[in-house]
């Protein structure tokens, strides 16, 4: 059982608190490191920096991806930016505004001292990237630009066309690969962690199996890294990687690891609306259309004309009516409940009924339409490729789509969870981002956990190792761990039902769209707690798995990966139960003004809930960590 | 030709199954019906394998990730061209409107000698991964990084640089070529850091090494020009043309002095 929840926090001033923890943080002298190995799960934004810079520092580290390659983890698709505070636009930023915009972004649902120690780092991780080769946009002089991005009143942001997420990575990966070629890093590919090794009491290794040969081995190390990414695909139709997935997450938090806050849970207002029924995934579009592109849907029911026959008056511009200052630029949240809002009043437009337009014509005609392809060209042309609609002529269909989840594994401020030994870093814990992430954070929070923080805290923990060697894969933990796992395993290929994995990965994505969404209440969440287990038991029973355990298998890969799924989806709707306020991404229907926006209630719900396995079929348990501000007062958002 | 229409279509596959690399490999056929246009062809094989399933067969082993045309993890040949029939575009970017009511569509793995076929349509790209680790970096240890603004870099050389760092690593150019170089990859992240100041200490170093890890483990480049036209982000040969450039002049340099100069 866990006791008290320690964040272990630093004391004093945040402004120098994160300086202040690393001289109190133990070192680890370079002898001393090479006896040491640390386990590496994920080569994405985190997990790769954290290997590079490992490894460079002397470390023996052993790096794990299920891809063949290192490069494709799903960091490589964010488009938008990067944040950092260095104020080259001299607009009035600071490490305090970008620390105080997260924290307010995040509902005030984040701790003050993690927020402060993301936007300090920030500065660090632009001059990291740039000297690593990653082609950020510049001005005509050859320094950086930046941009606003995502509603900020200061540009901050730095990126690189469309495809920022694609250069960090590419420069976190590179620098892996220069310590594979060093030898410091073992590089593991197509090998999936499927359980983690927990022995006196501490993280001491993880199981694997090799994605082709099936076979099922452990892995030794002083300390296991976790850098997983998040659990978007719970809800099926995501913008997430068809791969991404919690099993990683959720086995740890099964062998003891706390999972904290899995209801925050983010939702992007731009996505492209599914086209059909075999929709494998949704595609986000940057929400810098919103810049230029009016949202409307007709004001009539069952208003069928083309978009261009509907006069002026028959159409709702929605977020301009009840928005007047921010308009269609109101934060992703609540851009997301009012689309929702429209459709599920029938008045959604497109084939499918699913969607809201998002109409150019008025800059087109304003400004020309080469003014706007130089803006958002590569945008217009995806959407194109994608629905085959011609934006230049007809406006766009968009919906949101689920793009990021805030919660996961319960980490202290150096990022340890409440296992010694395991550290999770980037989406796949909760630290940073409250109920709410803010544009351009993403990559900034991957980079900061994984170049500048895991380092130095890691190396602290293991300065207390020394001289205690930790358990080899002899350890009976190992080989009762790899047995469950096998044992897992071989329950697929026996499974000869009447229904794909797909089948019940799209009905509970359904279940958990429709309960646990962008709107949510008790009735709906109690549902969604009866219908979850239901579906997962008719899932045992009745899935069909092809194909052998001993060779590359997409089938049996899916099934654990939507088993754990499951678990993970019930649990997201009893965090979501408990937490009886509006905040950020979680919004209950009962918690809401007489306008219709979202009530915090800081008296009852300024903590983290970390939740505690309790094994198969029991109620988990609810922890609490209590957040507390000092620097910052919570006040309610308003962009009215 | 792009078309709005939504209507369904039939086609007719011919698809490669391949049990493991020691097997010979053979064609099978597939009718798949009441497809819709808008459909992408990779949710066209997620329903086909899904109806294998059921019928107690194995589905069709391929791989992709994002869908969205940046991770580089899908790719097949479809009738004979790396990634289909629609320029820069990824495989799985490509939708069934670009394909007709009743065509018989053939799709392969990459055929190359480096990319041995895994299971059916999927290969081994590992060796592109040992070009970047033969010097596809930047020597910056973490911590070690000067103020990101100290250095100014034209804003010429870093939209140059970035085009060629638009590679996502997918094999496409192996997979077209005649001699299965990856002339196309290579060059591609040679430059994306030969043309930054920053990548100027290893210049030649880099050169050399990636060029010649590249020459060990694929084909030759001989101009055909075939990557450049199959390569989802249409990365330029020009970049092989510079790199054979940089090459040279870095057999012939005294590399030591060359950081100097």
């Amino acid at each position: 059982m866990i006791g008290s929840l320690d964040a272990r926090l630093p004391d004093g001033p945040i402004e120098n608190a994160w300086t202040d923890h690393k001289f109190d943080l133990r070192l680890v002298n370079p002898n001393n490191k090479r006896r040491f190995t640390v386990i590496v799960v994920g080569t994405g934004l985190a997990g790769a920096s954290a290997a590079a810079s490992l490894g460079e520092l002397g470390y023996r580290v052993k790096a794990f991806t299920y891809h063949d390659s290192p490069r494709r983890a799903h960091s490589i698709a964010a488009q938008g930016g990067i944040n950092a505070a260095k104020n080259y636009k001299n607009d009035g930023d600071s490490v305090y505004r970008l620390f105080y915009d997260t924290i307010k972004g995040g509902d005030y649902r984040s701790r003050e001292a993690n927020v402060y120690r993301l936007a300090e780092t920030s500065l660090a991780i632009i001059d990291q990237c740039v000297a690593a080769g990653v082609p950020f946009a510049r001005e005509y002089g050859g320094l950086l630009d930046n941009r606003s991005f995502g509603g900020a009143q200061v540009s901050r942001t730095f990126y690189a066309r469309g495809q920022t997420g694609q250069q960090l990575l590419l420069g976190a990966y590179s620098a892996l690969m220069r310590q594979v070629a060093a030898g410091t890093v073992a590089l593991h590919t197509r090998a999936e962690m499927l359980d983690l090794v927990v022995a006196e009491d501490r993280a001491v290794g993880i199981a694997t199996r090799d994605l082709l040969t099936g076979e099922i081995s452990a892995h030794a190390g002083d300390a296991v890294i976790l850098a997983t990414g998040g659990y978007s695909n719970v809800y099926y139709l995501s913008t997430n990687a068809m791969m991404c997935n919690v099993t990683a997450a959720w086995r740890a938090h099964r062998r003891g690891a706390l999972f904290a806050n899995p209801c925050y849970t983010q939702i992007h207002p731009t996505c492209i609306p599914a086209g059909d029924d075999f929709q494998s995934k949704l595609t986000l579009m940057s929400e810098s259309l919103r810049n230029d592109g009016r949202i409307w849907v007709p004001r009539a029911l069952d208003d069928t004309r083309a978009p261009a026959d509907i006069p002026e008056a028959a159409r709702d511009y929605y977020l301009e009516e009840r928005y007047a200052a921010f308009g269609n630029l109101v934060p992703r949240d609540v851009a997301s409940r009012n689309a929702k809002t429209v459709v599920d009043a029938g008045r959604g437009v497109g084939p499918l009924r699913n969607g809201v337009y998002l109409d150019f014509s008025g800059v087109l005609e304003r400004d020309g339409a080469e003014v706007v392809r130089a803006k958002y060209g590569n945008l217009f042309d995806m959407y194109q490729r994608i629905t085959g609609e011609d934006p230049y002529r007809v406006p766009m269909r968009i919906y949101p789509a689920v793009h990021y989840t805030m919660g996961g594994l319960w980490v202290d401020y150096n990022l340890m969870s409440n296992v010694p030994g395991l550290f999770v870093a980037g989406e796949a814990n909760f630290s940073d981002h409250g109920a709410n992430r803010l544009g351009a954070s993403a990559l900034m929070q991957g980079l900061a956990d994984g170049y500048f923080i895991v380092p130095y805290t890691v190396g602290d923990y293991l300065a207390g190792r020394l001289g205690k060697e930790g358990p080899g894969t002899d350890h009976p933990a190992f080989a009762d761990t790899v047995s469950d796992v096998n044992e897992r395993t071989a329950r697929w290929p026996a499974a000869r039902g009447s229904r794909t994995v797909d089948w019940f990965h799209r009905e509970l994505g359904q279940i958990v769209w429709d309960h646990c969404g962008m709107s949510r209440n008790a009735a709906g969440l109690q549902k969604a707690l009866s219908e979850i287990p239901a579906l997962r038991q008719e899932f045992h029973a009745d899935v069909c798995v092809p194909g052998s355990a001993a060779t590359l298998n997409q089938s049996l890969e899916k099934a654990g990966r939507v088993d754990d799924f499951f678990e993970l989806a019930e649990l997201l709707a009893r965090d979501a139960l408990e937490r009886e306020e509006s905040c950020g991404g979680h919004f209950r229907e009962e918690h809401q003004d007489a306008e219709g926006e979202a009530r915090r209630d800081d008296e009852r719900f300024t903590h983290v809930a970390a939740w505690e396995w309790a094994g198969p079929g029991a109620e988990p348990i609810r922890h609490r960590e209590e957040l507390t501000f000092s620097a910052v007062t919570p006040t309610t958002r308003s962009y009215k | 030709m792009s078309t709005t229409n939504n209507g369904a279509l039939s086609v007719h596959l011919r698809v490669w199954r391949q049990d493991g690399p020691g097997d010979a490999g053979r064609f099978e056929t597939y009718d798949v019906g009441d497809i819709s246009s808008d459909a992408s062809f990779l949710e066209m094989l997620d329903v086909l394998n899904e109806r294998l399933t059921l019928e107690g067969r194995e589905p069709i082993t391929f791989e992709s990730d994002c869908r969205e045309g940046i991770c580089g993890t899908c790719g097949l040949m479809i009738n004979g061209r790396a990634h289909g029939p629609q320029k820069g575009t990824a495989t799985c970017q490509l939708h069934m409107r670009e394909f007709s009511d009743g065509d018989v569509i053939t799709v392969e793995p990459w055929r190359a000698g480096s990319f041995e076929v895994i299971r059916d349509l999927a290969v081994d790209r590992t060796d592109l991964d040992r070009i970047i680790a033969a010097g596809g970096y930047i020597s910056v240890n973490t911590g070690a990084a000067p103020d990101a603004n100290l250095v100014p870099v034209p804003k010429e050389a870093s939209e140059s640089a970035f085009d060629a760092a638009a590679c996502i690593g997918c094999g496409a150019c192996v997979a077209a070529c005649p001699n299965s170089a990856a002339q196309l990859f290579t060059a591609a992240k040679v430059q994306h850091l030969n043309l930054l100041p920053q990548g100027q200490p290893e210049r030649w170093a880099r050169t050399e090494a990636m060029v010649e890890t590249m020459e060990q483990f694929f084909g030759s480049c001989t101009n055909h020009g075939e990557c450049e036209e199959a390569c989802p982000k249409e990365i330029s040969i020009d970049f092989i043309a510079w790199t054979n450039r940089d090459y040279v002049r870095a057999k012939l340099k005294n590399r030591k002095l060359a950081g100097q100069v």
